[in-house]
């Protein structure tokens, strides 16, 4: 697809100007006229971001990606002379790869993709099934679905030749986009007939605009996730999808400022990569810790094999669990009789049993103990960044006081920054401990982690300095000691990342697969 | 009303055509939207009784598909314990409104007949099924003549 989208890019600005009539405005490809294309420009609601060092990516809205949908499709068509609706279905069903769709259409089976496609064969336009609804004699039509005699103006179909009433259509369609949220995959209402209904139709079929908005939302929506050089900025509620020229594991930022990684959708987390950060969340959200837990500080009952966790002082065990009640020693698991008063003297191990349940228990709690220290500070920025909101706005009542100390605007700004660097460097700090997590020991390792540890102390003290009082006696002191923290927690903090980089292009870092 | 008027013509259809495997239909002429019928499988070991179905027409239908439930216990793959089965052309996703109850029922029928142990309701009858036809068969016999209802005589 890379090629093809390229070309797109250079013809970015020949998209059609839609006719611009509500909501099917994005899906009437027949309004643009060919010879057109090339004179239009795009609304200026798209906009090149250019600013981001090397990696150009566009912000597209709904609209734009419904233009850049019908680009698609004309660009297949310019080749292939089938109906544009046909071109559409094949597109969604080679998942928006002209390659491969261009592939199939001149070196394959026609008829056979046609058939896997669901659709009819644009070139046997003439063998229409002969099935079409029951004519009765006065020039009437039967509708199959709701058994009224209708005229035949009234009844309507696709390729397939089934022809059902209008209002049956309509009724079918929107319960199959409303209910079942079905778009591209709708297929005639006849029994057991496989062939898809193209958008035209339900465009043209569908009344109600609320309907028609979902449906274009859900075609739309499947587009972008088909296409792997788009993606769905992840924010919640928003709208935006990010274009880019090719996909990689780079930070964007959406019209709603969210940075996000192109390449997996979760905040953008330098100096981990994608895959250990997936594999992170997934062992953090698994329970698979939890059994970790449980494995390390309980025991089970030696009787009912409840599982007890030992909550206070005495190794006397009296199991609460009603059927059972078994009175044993937490420390050998064996009955308590005989213990006696003098369980200190406890001797009923067997050796090698003991000794290898007390080293299995001892090697999942060490494991644990390792997950709990880098996730205690991973989730530890995270909270902290979870605050960001508060921080500026008790950051912007700090400035406007400052300028009541004779302060200008300007000269205040400098906080605000700092509070822009200080989640900069939490965010990044919170990933290195991803990235620690999985980093096996060598001696780069341990120059990261002395990195890592110069910029968390850096931003503790900036995050401490922004916390303080301000009166009018501190401020330039202030001043000048924020200034030169924040500079240096965003020297160091980039430091650190030039280092990891160049580690990843050095193969220096090794991995442990916890 | 769409559905009731639909309803009629269908169920005097299927009455007309008096179709040997479903029989007995009864309808509450107060509630078109609820029919029971009595399944008459061709196939052992099902072919010693009959099945009470029940089918409910949602308000919606046809734009909306019937649901099924057995209300006589069936020993069989696709049919759970609580009478529920599964049968695609029903499902939300695929159904047509231009099919046809007839059709529902047809394909029920062939279900009955033809267990499907690919996509089981009940996995240990259709291990059985798969593995040990002779086992299966044979519970599902004894199951059927303490279970099921009497067939009709003609």
């Amino acid at each position: 697809m890379d090629s093809d989208e390229e070309d797109y890019l250079y013809a970015c600005d020949s998209g059609n100007e839609s006719s611009g009539d509500d909501v099917d405005v994005g899906l009437d490809f027949d309004s643009g006229d060919e010879s057109e294309r090339s004179g239009n420009k795009y609304s200026s609601s798209r906009d090149t971001n250019t600013n981001t060092e090397d990696y150009p990516y566009e912000v597209l809205s709904t609209e734009d990606i419904t233009r850049h949908m019908i680009e698609c499709i004309k660009e297949v068509n310019s080749v292939v002379n089938i109906p544009v609706t046909t071109t559409r279905i094949l597109l969604n069903h080679f998942k928006w790869d002209k390659e491969k769709l261009m592939e199939r259409f001149y070196d394959g089976d026609q008829d056979k993709l046609f058939l896997e496609a669901h659709v009819v064969s644009p070139f046997k336009a003439t063998n229409k099934p002969q099935k079409v609804a029951v004519k009765t004699s006065n020039g009437m039509e039967e509708c199959n679905i709701c058994f009224l005699s209708m005229p035949s103006a009234l009844m309507t179909g696709i390729e397939c030749g089934h022809r059902f009433c209008t209002d049956c259509w309509t009724e079918y369609l929107t319960t199959k986009i409303i209910d079942e949220g079905m778009g591209q995959t709708i297929s005639c209402a006849a029994h057991n007939c496989p062939i898809l209904v193209d958008d035209h139709t339900v465009m043209r079929l569908i009344v109600d605009p609320k309907v028609k908005l979902k449906y274009q939302h859900l075609i739309t929506k499947s587009f972008v996730e088909c296409n792997r050089l788009l993606r769905w900025c992840p924010y919640p509620d928003c709208n935006y999808a990010i274009k880019v020229q090719y996909p990689d594991p780079r930070p964007v930022m959406c019209k709603c400022r969210n940075v996000f990684c192109f390449n997996c959708g979760e905040n953008w987390h330098d100096p981990v990569r994608c895959h250990l950060l997936r594999r992170w969340i997934k062992k953090c959200d698994d329970d698979s810790e939890t059994s970790n837990w449980i494995a390390a500080n309980t025991k089970e009952c030696p009787k009912c094999k409840v599982t007890i966790e030992k909550d206070g002082g005495c190794n006397h065990m009296v199991c609460k669990n009603q059927s059972c009640k078994a009175d044993f020693c937490w420390v050998c698991l064996g009955p308590w009789e005989p213990h006696g008063s003098s369980w200190y003297s406890c001797n009923r191990y067997d050796e090698d049993e003991a000794k290898q349940a007390r080293d299995a228990q001892e090697k999942s709690r060490a494991a644990l103990q390792r997950y709990l220290f880098y996730c205690n500070r991973y989730m530890n920025h995270m909270q902290s960044l979870k605050f960001e909101h508060k921080l500026y706005a008790s950051v912007k009542e700090k400035m406007e006081e400052m300028q009541q100390h004779n302060m200008s605007w300007i000269e205040v700004q400098f906080l605000k920054k700092a509070v822009d660097i200080l989640c900069e460097c939490r965010q990044t700090l919170m990933f290195t401990y991803v990235f620690a997590y999985y980093l096996r020991k060598n001696n780069q390792s341990v120059i990261f982690e002395d990195n890592q540890k110069d910029v968390e102390s850096a931003t503790e003290t900036l995050s401490e300095y922004l916390e303080r009082d301000i009166t009018q006696e501190n401020l330039a002191d202030i001043k000048q000691k924020v200034q030169d923290k924040y500079r240096y927690c965003d020297q160091r903090r980039r430091k650190l990342l030039e280092h990891v980089h160049e580690g990843y292009e050095k193969d220096w870092w090794e991995y442990s697969e916890p | 009303m769409a559905a009731t008027r639909r309803l009629q013509k269908e169920l005097a259809d299927i009455r007309k055509s008096g179709i040997k495997s479903f029989r007995d239909i009864q309808v509450d002429e107060s509630n078109i939207l609820t029919w029971q019928g009595l399944i008459v499988p061709e196939n052992p070991p099902y072919n010693k009784g009959a099945f009470r179905i029940e089918v409910n027409f949602p308000a919606e239908y046809p734009f909306k598909p019937p649901k099924i439930n057995f209300k006589t216990k069936i020993y069989h793959p696709n049919v759970d314990e609580k009478g529920q089965v599964c049968l695609p052309i029903i499902s939300a996703e695929n159904w047509k409104p231009a099919t046809k109850t007839d059709q529902v029922i047809e394909a029920l029928i062939n279900l009955v007949n033809e267990p499907e142990p690919e996509h089981p309701l009940r996995a240990d009858l259709a291990e059985d099924y798969s593995k040990d036809r002779k086992k299966f068969m044979k519970n599902a016999e004894e199951f059927t003549k303490k279970n099921s209802e009497k067939r009709p005589a003609d």
